[in-house]
């Protein structure tokens, strides 16, 4: 008599798909995933993994981890990435030595892509969670990184 | 607001009146409707839905309709102009058509005629041919294939409606819907004809979300296949007719069954009898709660394939149809209802 148990088993299955939706239905309020957007954006908070722009974290004293190694200039496939570099003396030590004078990134032609920030071995740049990017003038998306006066973290290098 | 309306004087003035204040108060329920549609699928899915437009979106659907008129009707230039454009026609007015033989308290009904059910059957019926219409005129093989489906569906299911309303025809004894109503004074249907009814109401729901080609049964329009189904070439205000009459259907398949089962503007026990024009909000209320029951259809499941709509309807639905049929007539003949 599989004809009449087929009825009672589509029946049983029709009702637990029912039941879930309907739990569901009684607990929206509560968990209510949606973002309303314009009204929260002083408390929206983007998860962590959010890709946002490519940033330069710097310290209190103006410094910054990247070392001018050029990296993660080769590692993007589309060329974001600009460094402008130079030999200086190091005042402190006395010799000469590679430093940045520029990170340049077009946030325009980023794909988000991470591969610089996985090809840095200092972990000079990260991800931000800004999201709100637009502006009205294209050049205002190719930015600099690195803050002017900045200098590399003591330490970073050896 | 109660209107007493009686087609006793054959006035053309009434009629005309009649008519206008049935359109304009359906057409904005309609628009209500599909906004609840909008908020019910939302919470289903832990969104909150429109909350835009006036207090919680209110006035969403309100503005969409508006912006709908506005819009430029296009079309295919290879369609049968007649016909394409006669299609959204056919569908809204037997939609609308079909709302008049309801009755919404005891005096609020527009047309009581001796065969209600059987009417509601024949004119549910017809729209169909103006999807049929719509999806042959458009010249567009999704239309088309959305069209056909539609036929097939439509005429199988039209057997389940029909015998299950049958069935309880059975109990009744006629098929005028005031009359319907006045037998459940001793009772609701579905409680008098205990098991049977049941049986009856569960194949009534089923069929009647297929006649409405409503998910899971929306092969007509299935969007991930059919672009939008037979209305795919339609836009502006022959679209918005066809979209409202969708949901106009709903209400139709939700106010027979409450009809039918459960008493229509009867109030559960009796308990306002003495104030008569609350009726309206008991017929209304169940009929709600039936079209939640709808809505809670359509986002629960998935889609059926063709070949599971027609086993479906042809090996399931159809024979337990025919014994329900026998069964409640045994349970007549034999006096085994419950009066209460
Ligand atoms: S995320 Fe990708 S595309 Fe963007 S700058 Fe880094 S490597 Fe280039
Ligand atoms: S950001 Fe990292 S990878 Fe790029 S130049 Fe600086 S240290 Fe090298």
């Amino acid at each position: 008599m599989s004809y009449f148990g087929d009825i009672y088993k589509g029946i049983k299955t029709l009702l637990t798909g029912m039941s879930v939706t309907g739990k569901v239905f009684l607990n929206n309020k509560n968990n209510s995933i949606t973002q309303q957007y314009p009204d929260n954006r002083e408390t929206l908070k983007m998860f962590n993994r959010f890709r946002g722009e490519v940033v330069m974290p710097h310290n209190e004293k103006n410094e910054h981890t990247c070392t001018g190694c050029q990296k993660c200039e080769i590692a993007c496939p589309n060329g974001s990435i600009e460094i402008i570099w130079d030999r200086q003396i190091d005042p402190e030590s006395g010799k000469k030595k590679k430093m940045i004078d520029k990170h340049i990134y077009h946030l325009g032609m980023c794909t988000m892509c991470g591969l610089c920030i996985e090809a840095c071995p200092t972990d000079a740049i990260l991800w931000a969670q800004n999201y709100e990017n637009s502006v009205y003038d294209r050049t205002k998306l190719t930015k600099v990184l690195n803050q002017p006066g900045s200098k590399i973290m003591p330490g970073v290098e050896d | 607001m109660i209107l007493s309306i009686n087609i006793v004087e054959n006035d053309i003035f009434n009629m005309l009146l009649i008519a206008a204040i049935y359109l304009g108060i359906f057409s904005v329920a309609g628009l209500f409707l599909v906004l609840l549609e909008r908020k019910v699928a939302a919470w289903f899915q832990l969104r909150l839905g429109p909350n835009r437009v006036g207090p919680w979106g209110l006035l969403q659907t309100m503005a969409d309709a508006l912006k709908l008129v506005s819009k430029e009707l296009t079309g295919t230039i290879k369609a049968d102009k007649f016909l394409y454009n006669l299609a959204p026609y056919f569908v809204i007015i037997s939609s609308l058509m079909a709302l008049a033989v309801f009755p919404f308290t005891q005096e609020f009904q527009a047309f009581d005629i001796n065969i209600g059910i059987f009417f509601l059957i024949a004119i549910s019926s017809i729209g169909v041919i103006g999807i049929l219409l719509g999806g042959w005129a458009s010249n567009n093989k999704f239309a088309l294939i959305g069209a056909m489906r539609s036929g097939v569906q439509t005429i199988s299911y039209e057997l389940s409606v029909g015998l299950s309303l049958v069935t309880m025809v059975l109990l009744t004894g006629t098929l005028q819907l005031s009359e319907i109503i006045e037998v459940q004074k001793s009772g609701w249907l579905i409680v008098q004809g205990h098991i049977p009814a049941i049986i009856a109401f569960m194949i009534y729901m089923i069929a009647g979300t297929a006649e409405t080609n409503r998910a899971p049964f929306d092969m007509v329009e299935a969007e991930s296949e059919l672009g939008a189904g037979f209305h795919t070439e339609y836009s502006g205000m022959k679209f918005a007719y066809f979209f409202l009459a969708e949901f106009i259907n709903m209400f139709i398949i939700a106010a027979i069954g409450t009809t039918v089962f459960f008493g229509g503007w009867l109030s559960p026990f009796g308990i306002t009898e003495s104030i008569p024009w609350l009726g309206i909000f008991w017929f209304l209320g169940k009929t709600f709660a039936l079209v939640f029951l709808m809505m809670w259809f359509r986002w629960t499941f998935p889609r059926l394939r063709v070949d599971q709509l027609l086993t479906l309807e042809w090996k399931y639905l159809l024979p337990l149809n025919l014994l329900n049929i026998v069964l409640m007539a045994l349970i007549v003949w034999l006096g085994l209802t419950i009066q209460i």
